[in-house]
């Protein structure tokens, strides 16, 4: 093994609820390195959010193990920030407050003019500074999930997870937010791992995207490589040559083959399952 | 506008229903025009007795009159706080017996209440294991400890404390746990990530969490602690705004009694107003 060479190395991951019960997935390998940002889509129910929990070190795997930079991940750490679903601000806090609550945590013995400072940093970063003051009820839904994603950043985490940060925002919110995040990640090197239903979102943001069969059972079918050039823009994204084979491989996965994939690979068992790398446009199918 | 208007209105509506009732009062309990009839002797005996005769001799009932009640009231606040032996003492000084009989039966049960149900809350083992025992003792009238807390204090001022206390720990007790118990688990996964230590989590997280459920326990228990103090203070005499009301009564001065009875009801209001103050400074909008 050379778990040096990798950043994070997901292994023969599973989870069951239920003793009798088959297990929600299983033979879940994936690895991600340095910087990479990461997408999972999948159907509802196959275990994106279980598996995003294990490596945040909310839920245990049932076998298998995750290791980050040559340690395993056991219980949570704050060397990953993790933005929660619902935006999951403490309400009686303003905003500055519940971004200082999290780098106080990092840095308890920064003193509090540096915390402010820090923190301020990055409500900065997501354009926030002028609601410094305001509690999460009196912000838009967006403005409530920059908060978390300010959050999570400015504990200066070694790994970003994004458990569907956007699902619960409108379309126009939705993609400022989206460059907003891009552009940070760019900026800071921001290895991440995000959960999404959003297809156009993966391609945007991401260098890879794992496609998940159906649970249960449920695998990563495919590790799909983004072929579209890394400095893509959310205005220009739908004029690449190479966004439609992307788009249409995503799309076709979901709609089609995920759930023939899932009976397929329920026969096949034995060895190892090593999900296949793709590159829509640039090999063929 | 409109709902200062309605303020405004309502405030009018209770004016005239206090003056309709005070009408009521003075029509109930004003002089007759022609003098009672005193063919009967046994009968004014008995109504002199009541303590009906002695005061004006022509009143239709014992009740006081308007005049009367104003009167007292006018005497009872003019000085508060004077002190002719065990027997009368001010209102103020009886008042402040009762509230600080309240106080710390109150604040012995707080400090009793919230940790306690800080753990329960948090630990479904040692709700399960408590649950039974808060569940039969909660609803036991608190005054049935007093010949208990009588026997073992051996102190009636004491065991009036303690009867508050009694009274006003189950609410809080059981609100705390419930509150602490329901804080939403992604605030305790965003507390896990940050891997807060268990006193900053337990001081800045969950307690501002369950902080509305526990100030409503609190008010609660207020309220029935004001309840209880004034059944516990006749029952155990001395001091304090029941046995005041229960002495006035052994006195037969009615006029006293009722005063008694709107000092309670307003000291009560405002107790409850305190605690609705500090329940909103707490409440926070999700």
């Amino acid at each position: 093994m050379q778990i040096e060479n990798t950043f994070l190395k997901v292994e023969n991951l599973s989870k069951s609820y239920k003793v009798d019960a088959p297990p929600v997935f299983d033979d879940i390998n994936f690895e991600i390195e340095r910087g990479e940002f990461v997408c999972i889509i999948g159907h509802s129910g196959c275990g994106k959010t279980t598996i995003l929990n294990v490596l945040a070190g909310l839920e245990e795997a049932s076998s298998g193990y995750a290791i980050m930079l040559g340690r395993e991940i056991k219980g949570p750490s704050l060397e990953r920030g993790v933005v929660f679903q619902g935006h999951a601000l403490m309400p009686w806090m303003t905003v500055l407050q519940n971004v200082s609550f999290a780098v106080k945590s990092k840095y308890p013995d920064w003193p509090k003019t540096k915390i402010e400072l820090h923190s301020k940093k990055y409500l900065d970063m997501v354009g926030l500074v002028n609601a410094e003051d305001k509690k999460p009820s009196e912000l838009s839904g967006g403005m409530k999930q920059r908060v978390g994603i300010a959050r999570a950043f400015a504990i200066e985490p070694k790994m970003l997870l994004l458990d569907e940060p956007f699902g619960a925002l409108d379309a126009l919110t939705r993609g400022v937010i989206q460059d907003e995040l891009l552009k940070i990640c760019v900026d800071t090197q921001q290895t991440v791992f995000m959960i999404t239903h959003d297809v156009d979102e993966a391609i945007l943001l991401s260098d890879k995207i794992m496609l998940m069969s159906n649970g249960p059972n449920a695998k990563i079918a495919e590790i799909v490589v983004n072929t579209l050039p890394k400095d893509r823009k959310r205005a220009s994204l739908h004029h690449d040559p190479m966004y439609y084979p992307m788009r249409n491989h995503l799309v076709d996965f979901l709609v089609n083959r995920s759930k023939h994939l899932q009976a397929s690979a329920s026969k096949e068992g034995g060895h190892k399952h090593a999900p296949k790398i793709v590159r829509p446009g640039v090999d063929s199918i | 506008m409109k709902i200062v208007s309605i303020k405004v209105k309502g405030a009018l509506v209770s004016l005239f229903i206090l003056f309709l009732m005070l009408l009521m009062w003075h029509l109930a309990t004003g002089q007759r025009d022609t003098p009672p009839p005193t063919g009967v002797a046994e009968a004014s005996e008995y109504s002199a007795l009541m303590g009906g005769g002695s005061g004006g001799g022509g009143q239709k009932s014992g009740l006081p009159t308007l005049t009367q009640m104003g009167e007292t009231i006018y005497k009872q606040l003019s000085s508060p706080f004077y002190d002719n032996g065990p027997n009368d003492k001010g209102i103020g000084i009886q008042l402040g017996y009762s509230l600080g009989r309240v106080a710390l039966g109150f604040l012995l049960a707080l400090i009793v209440a919230l940790p306690f149900g800080f753990w329960i809350g948090m630990s479904p083992l040692a709700f399960e294991a408590f649950n039974p025992f808060i569940q039969i003792l909660k609803p036991i009238s608190p005054l049935a400890w007093m010949p208990i807390a009588l026997y073992t204090i051996k102190d009636s001022s004491i065991s009036g404390i303690f009867v508050i206390f009694i009274c006003s720990v189950w609410p809080m007790l059981i609100n705390t746990a419930f509150g602490v118990a329901n804080v939403r688990k992604e605030l305790l996964n965003v507390a896990k990530t940050l891997e807060v230590n268990p006193w900053r989590k337990a001081f800045l997280v969950i307690l501002p969490a369950a902080a509305p459920t526990i100030l409503t326990g609190m008010r609660i228990s207020m309220g029935i602690a004001w309840l209880v103090i004034v059944a516990a203070e006749m029952l155990v005499g001395g001091t304090g705004i029941g046995y005041f009301l229960w002495n006035e009564w052994n006195n037969l001065a009615l006029s006293s009694v009722i005063f008694a009875i709107l000092l309670i009801g307003i000291v009560g209001m405002l107790l409850d107003m305190v605690f609705g103050r500090l329940q909103k400074a707490v409440s926070y909008a999700d």
